[in-house]
C-alpha cells in the first residue's frame, strides 16, 4: 500500500501545552483514511499541521516531519501557498467566500491567474457537478454564496476545495452542521472522489467511521493509539482504549 | 407590575423579575434621554439656522462688510470644508486601509506587536486636534510654508488616521478565523486574502470608519485654524488658504451683530445637512455590497 502522506514524531504544543504527541502516521493514498476519535482529543489540530494552517496562529508550535510525496513540508523552505494547494479543506462549518456562487468557485483558479471568462464557465460547472450541487445552482449562480442552504454551502465549498485541483482532501467534520441528508450525500461524493484523491476524514461519528473508512487512525488525549486497515481495526481492535471507545464507554 | 409579580413566585424568582424590570427601564430611559439631546439639537440648528439660509448664503463668498451683517455667503467655507474633509479622508483611507489589513494578515504571527500598535494607535485618537495644529503649525513654520489647503488635508488625515485605522481594524478583528482558513486552504497570500475576501467581508466596518473620519475631519476646528488659514476666496489650488465652516461658524458666532450670529446657525445648518447627505449616500451605497458578507 502506497502512503501518500507520512507523519514522524509529530509534536504540537499551544501555549506551551502539548496538543500532539508524538504522532505517527500513514495515511495511504487514493484511500479513505479516517481520523476516529472523541472530541478534543487533537483531530483538528493533526489536521491544520498538514496544510500549516497552524501558521497563523502564533501560539502554535510544531515538531517532527510530515512527508507529502516524500517532502517535508514542515521545511520552512516549501512554499506554503502552493503546498495548500494541493490539499482542499473542507471544515466543520461551510464558511462561503463574500461572493457570488460562481465567484466561490471561481476564486481559486482566478488567483492562479486563469482568467478567462469561458474556461471559468466551463469548470466552474464542471466542479459544481462533481459536488452534485450543478442542478439546484445553475440559474442563480449569481446569487451571493450564503444565500444557499448549510448544506448546500458544504457542497460549494466542496466544489471550490476542488476547483484548485488537489490531491489530498482533507474533511474535518464535514457533516457536523448537515441534516442526515445532506451528509448522506457528502459521503456519497467522497467513496466516488476516492478514485482520484487522497481523503483523510476526521470524525467522531463512529457510523459514519464504519461506513466510509478503508483506514482508520484512532487517537485519544493527543495520542494515537491504534491505526490499520478498516476492517481489522472494527473486528479486533488490540488496545483496551479503542475496545472501549468502539463499545461507546467513552466518549 | 401585578403582572410581573404572580404570588406563586418564589423569593428568588421575584427578585430576579424586579431586577429585569429594573434595568429594561433603565436602558429605556437611557436611550430616550439620547434621543431626545440629538433630535434637540438638530431641532435648535435647524429651527434657527434654516430661516437665515438663502440662496445667496450658499452660492456666494463674503463680500466685504459680510461680518457686519452685510451681504455675501459661505461659498467660501463649504468650498474649502468639502475640499478639506474629502481630501483628508482619502489620504487617510488610502493610508489606513493597508496598515489595518497589515495588521490582521501579515502581522498576525507577531500579536505582542500588534496589541504595542493598537494601544499607540488609541493614544493618537485621544490627542486634542488643537495638539495636531500646534504640530503642523511647528512643521510648516520650521519649513517656512504658508497655510494652505495641502497642509490642512495632511494635517487631518494625521488627525483622523487612528480612527480610520482602529475602526477597519476592529472590523478585521471581528472577521471569523475559519474564513481565514478557508482562502488560505485554497492557496491566497495574504494579500489576496486581504484585497479580494477581507475588505468585502468587512464592508459595513469600512464604511463606518470612512464616515467617523470624515465627520471628524469636517467638523475640526482646532487643526485647521493655523494649517489651513482663513480667508474669503473659494481655494482653486492646493496651495492656497482655504475657509472652513467650523471657522467660519466660530468668527461669525463671535461677532456681536445679530443679523450675523443668526447667519451662524444656517452655516452650522449646512454643515450638518453635508454630514447627513454623506452618511445616507454612502450607506445606500454599500448596501449592494453587503448581501455578499457572510454573518455568523
Amino acid at each position: 500500500m502506497e502512503s501518500k502522506i507520512i507523519i514522524e514524531d509529530l509534536d504540537l504544543y499551544i501555549n506551551g501545552d502539548q496538543i500532539l504527541k508524538n504522532i505517527n502516521l500513514h495515511i495511504p493514498k487514493n484511500k479513505i483514511t479516517v481520523i476516529l476519535g472523541p472530541s478534543g482529543c487533537g483531530k483538528t489540530s493533526l489536521m491544520k499541521c498538514m496544510n500549516r494552517l497552524t501558521d497563523i496562529y502564533p501560539e502554535m508550535r510544531i515538531r517532527g516531519k510530515i512527508l507529502i510525496d516524500n517532502e517535508n513540508i514542515l521545511d520552512t523552505h516549501q512554499d506554503v501557498t502552493l503546498l495548500r494547494k494541493k490539499m482542499g479543506l473542507l471544515s466543520q462549518r461551510p464558511y462561503p467566500l463574500p461572493m457570488s456562487i460562481f465567484n466561490n468557485v471561481a476564486f481559486g483558479m482566478k488567483i492562479n491567474g486563469k482568467k478567462k471568462k469561458a474556461y471559468l464557465q466551463h469548470r466552474v460547472e464542471h466542479y459544481l457537478k462533481q459536488a452534485n450541487l450543478w442542478d439546484e445552482v445553475k440559474h442563480r449562480l449569481k446569487d451571493p454564496g450564503t444565500s444557499l442552504s448549510i448544506g448546500q454551502q458544504q457542497r460549494m465549498c466542496l466544489a471550490r476545495g476542488l476547483a484548485v485541483d488537489p490531491d489530498i482532501i482533507l474533511a474535518d467534520e464535514p457533516s457536523s452542521a448537515l441534516d442526515p441528508i445532506s451528509s448522506l450525500e457528502i459521503e456519497k461524493k467522497f467513496v466516488e472522489l476516492k478514485e482520484n484523491y487522497t481523503i483523510v476524514l476526521v470524525t467522531h461519528i463512529l457510523r459514519q467511521a464504519m461506513r466510509l473508512a478503508d483506514y482508520v487512525v484512532f487517537m485519544y488525549l493527543g495520542e494515537v493509539i491504534e491505526q490499520g486497515p478498516a476492517k481489522e481495526f472494527f473486528a479486533s481492535p488490540k488496545t483496551e482504549i479503542t475496545k472501549a471507545y468502539l463499545s461507546g464507554s467513552i466518549n | 407590575m401585578k403582572r410581573y409579580l404572580s404570588k406563586h413566585y418564589t423569593l428568588k424568582r421575584k427578585i430576579q423579575v424586579l431586577e429585569e424590570l429594573f434595568f429594561r427601564s433603565a436602558m429605556l430611559t437611557a436611550s430616550i434621554l439620547i434621543t431626545l439631546a440629538l433630535c434637540s439639537i438638530i431641532w435648535s440648528i435647524m429651527q434657527k439656522g434654516l430661516p437665515c439660509l438663502s440662496w445667496e448664503m450658499i452660492s456666494q463668498a463674503p463680500k466685504g462688510g459680510f461680518y457686519f451683517g452685510k451681504e455675501g455667503g459661505i461659498l467660501n467655507a463649504i468650498a474649502g470644508s468639502v475640499y478639506l474633509a474629502f481630501g483628508s479622508t482619502l489620504l487617510a483611507f488610502v493610508i489606513g486601509l493597508p496598515v489595518a489589513l497589515y495588521l490582521n494578515t501579515y502581522l498576525q504571527r507577531a500579536p505582542r506587536l500588534v496589541t504595542i500598535i493598537r494601544f499607540i494607535l488609541d493614544l493618537l485618537w485621544g490627542i486634542p486636534s488643537i495638539v495636531y495644529g500646534a504640530f503642523g503649525f511647528a512643521l510648516m513654520v520650521f519649513f517656512r510654508l504658508p497655510s494652505s489647503l495641502a497642509a490642512g488635508i495632511i494635517i487631518v488625515a494625521l488627525l483622523i488616521l487612528p480612527i480610520m485605522i482602529r475602526a477597519i481594524d476592529e472590523g478585521l478583528k471581528s472577521s471569523p478565523a475559519g474564513l481565514k482558513e478557508a482562502a488560505y486552504s485554497l492557496g491566497s497570500t495574504n494579500a489576496e486574502l486581504s484585497f479580494k475576501i477581507l475588505t468585502r467581508q468587512c464592508m459595513p466596518a469600512i464604511i463606518t470608519a470612512i464616515l467617523l473620519s470624515f465627520g471628524r475631519a469636517i467638523g475640526d476646528a482646532a487643526s485647521v485654524l493655523f494649517t489651513t488659514g482663513f480667508t474669503d476666496n473659494i481655494p482653486y489650488s492646493l496651495g492656497q488658504p482655504a475657509a472652513t465652516l467650523p471657522l467660519s461658524i466660530f468668527f461669525q458666532l463671535s461677532s456681536p451683530i445679530p443679523q450675523v450670529k443668526e447667519r451662524a446657525y444656517a452655516a452650522a445648518a449646512v454643515l450638518t445637512i453635508i454630514i447627513l447627505i454623506t452618511s445616507i449616500l454612502s450607506r445606500l451605497l454599500s448596501k449592494k455590497h453587503n448581501k455578499n458578507i457572510v454573518k455568523f
